[in-house]
């Protein structure tokens, strides 16, 4: 299986219910981009699209927008997705072993999602857990004072 | 190690329970325990006293920001509540995106109502209708307990109109980023609220004038909001019985890095660094010592083992040329290369400039090419020039807070390490 791209009608139906939840304001359009986003995995163009033709907004204003924002991807990514924190606070207490032991198990350099879809690695900064650093946070689970060698067993919990 | 539901809670500690009196019971303070604890009591006596006083009140308290800038609270209600027209908003910042902050979250997750009573409080004394809350997109259970109290709030009676049988309406909405520092910069924020990319605007006009949808607008911090219900309800002179003269009150310190115990930490202004680091927070990690601590975050600047006597107040900080900022403070032992944190933090800016004015889109990228080649060991000659150079226009000609502090860490290194930026 590769990543998957999403058919036309689910596309549709999440642009729907998310344009149903907030309306169909530019003010929503964060709101909205959110939710398809999370709904789909990343916003696709033809929810985009759709999105622009609803709200009247051009696509190019919309694009802007989703590139804008870290959490907002126009681009497939894996079933699940691993943020590690490259932080300061949390690079000093482990960070660093953690993140080549992610790596390696992976198979993945950032920003990669693996072939066979099940994982996107990306990096982001401080994620305000720090006391408890490191941390990855998978989806939406968040692991703490994760250890280097605990990492494969952390990934085996996913499908 | 948790996840998968469960979460990683923070260690709480201090000398003094006042924000943080309902926090770290294990669970979310919901309405009713709130109730129990006393909670909305501030709301009912403000709806009884006329909004000029409130602000006085709040004046009188010496509040100011904890966001990192330290305005006085109750001069910004008071510019809101006086600006023309009928329409006016108060925003609530949640964006906590600092590295190393994390006191917002632990308020929010722990003691939802105490915000909204503060931000219901605000919108009283200002006039206004409506209140909004920005939590950073990252944030999932601030989120969710957020949203929790603003439906049991409404439901109760707390929100929407006549609320508590008075003729005042109000109602709150809940709006999550998307991931972007740049979006707690407030005027981003408003931007990102009304469905644009989170551009700032040029100050002055302050919000307090123009602000959210181009009107008059108050916005605080978590913390700062959270200060409110405490100060009505015992009053300014109570409150000011902690602190000092002029940074009354207590504060969140937000502790990480080589530290034995990490985590939050409510202390009255005025005590000294080692006080929080050694006798509260345990102190650097075993068998290693203090080379420096980050104040303030990627914002901020470096701290050493010189500043330990510093107390912790807005005054002392300030003369020692160290920002209190939003209350971070990062440890780092002697084992570890601070070359490769500031380009770390160098790295961050570059990121996260929004690329809107041209002396941080170009600065915070020439500061990590240089900050690239330091950490790699090949550093030239000119380097320190460079550095500063870029690091001064951008203080000085950025349009926003996120180009003026880019370098400040760097260049509080370059003075307190001068060795680790020049040749060998
Ligand atoms: N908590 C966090 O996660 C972060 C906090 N920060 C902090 O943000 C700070 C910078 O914030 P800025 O908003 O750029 O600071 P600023 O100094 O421009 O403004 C501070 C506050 O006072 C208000 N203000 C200032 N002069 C006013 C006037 N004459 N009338 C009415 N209102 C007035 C502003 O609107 C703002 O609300 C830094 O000190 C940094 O520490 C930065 C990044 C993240
Ligand atoms: C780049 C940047 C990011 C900021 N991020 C935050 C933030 O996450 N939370 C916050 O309360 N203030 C943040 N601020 C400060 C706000 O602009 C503003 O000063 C603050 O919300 C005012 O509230 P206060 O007076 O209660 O501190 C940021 C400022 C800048 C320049
Ligand atoms: S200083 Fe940086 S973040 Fe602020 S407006 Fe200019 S480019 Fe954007
Ligand atoms: S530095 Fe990693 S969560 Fe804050």
């Amino acid at each position: 299986m590769s990543v998957e791209t999403k058919s036309s009608e689910k596309i549709l139906e999440a642009v729907n219910a998310a344009i149903e939840k907030f309306g169909a304001k530019q003010e929503e359009l964060i709101p909205i981009l959110n939710e398809v986003n999370r709904q789909l995995g990343y916003i696709p163009t033809e929810a985009m699209e759709e999105i622009s033709r609803r709200l009247k907004e051009p696509k190019s204003s919309l694009f802007g927008v989703a590139s804008f924002y870290h959490m907002l991807s126009t681009k497939p990514r894996g079933r699940h997705v691993i943020q590690f924190c490259e932080s300061a606070p949390c690079h000093v207490v482990g960070g660093r072993e953690v993140f080549e032991a992610l790596k390696e198990e992976l198979g993945l350099e950032p920003n990669e999602t693996s072939p066979d879809g099940k994982w996107t690695l990306i990096t982001t900064s401080c994620l305000g857990v720090c006391s408890v650093g490191p941390v990855i946070v998978i989806d939406e689970d968040i692991y703490g004072n994760v250890d280097a060698r605990k990492v494969p067993e952390i990934l085996a919990r996913y499908e | 190690v948790s996840g998968r539901g469960e979460r990683p809670s923070s260690l709480l500690g201090g000398t003094v329970s006042i924000l943080t009196a309902n926090c770290g019971l294990g669970h979310t303070v919901e309405l009713s325990e709130y109730l129990d604890l006393g909670g909305y009591q501030a709301l009912r006596k403000a709806l009884q006293t006329p909004p000029r006083q409130i602000i006085e009140e709040i004046k009188a308290a010496g509040l100011v920001g904890r966001g990192g800038a330290a305005f006085p609270t109750g001069l910004k209600w008071e510019a809101a509540a006086n600006a023309p027209g009928s329409v006016k908003y108060v925003v609530c910042n949640a964006d906590e995106a600092e590295p190393g902050t994390f006191k917002d979250r632990v308020l929010m997750e722990d003691d939802p109502h105490s915000i909204l009573e503060g931000i219901i409080i605000a919108g009283y004394a200002i006039g206004a209708q409506k209140g909004y809350v920005y939590i950073r997109g990252e944030y999932l259970l601030p989120y969710q307990a957020m949203k929790k109290a603003v439906e049991d709030a409404r439901e109760a009676g707390f929100l929407g109109n006549n609320i508590l049988d008075t003729d005042f309406n109000f109602d709150i909405e809940i709006r999550r980023g998307a991931g972007a520092y740049i979006c707690g910069e407030e005027t981003a924020l408003f931007e990102s609220i009304e469905g644009k990319r989170g551009f700032p605007r040029l100050k002055p006009p302050f919000p307090t004038t123009h602000g959210l949808f181009g009107k008059p607008t108050v916005i605080n911090n978590v913390e700062t909001l959270a200060n409110v219900p405490v100060i009505i309800r015992k009053g300014a002179a109570h409150y000011r019985k902690l602190g000092t003269e002029k940074s009354p009150g207590s504060k969140l310190f937000c502790l990480s890095g080589d530290v034995v115990r990490p985590g939050l930490y409510e202390v009255p202004f005025g005590i000294p660094f080692h006080h929080l680091l050694y006798d509260l927070a345990g102190g650097v990690r075993p068998g290693h010592h203090l080379q420096a601590a980050l104040f303030g975050g990627a914002a901020g600047a470096f701290a050493t083992p010189d500043h330990l006597n510093v107390r912790l107040t807005f005054e002392d900080l300030k003369e020692a040329g160290l920002p209190l900022g939003s209350g971070v403070i990062t440890v780092f032992d002697e084992t570890r290369d601070l070359r490769d944190i500031c380009l770390r933090l160098a790295r961050f800016f570059a990121e996260e400039s929004c690329g809107k004015c041209y002396p941080c889109q170009m600065g915070t990228q020439r500061q990590f090419e240089i900050l690239e080649r330091i950490a790699r060991g090949e550093v030239q000659q000119e380097d320190w020039e460079r550095l500063q150079d870029v690091g001064w226009t951008m203080t000085d000609s950025s349009l926003c807070g996120l180009g003026q502090t880019a370098a400040s860490a760097i260049l509080s290194a370059m003075k307190h390490f001068p060795h680790l930026f020049q040749p060998i």
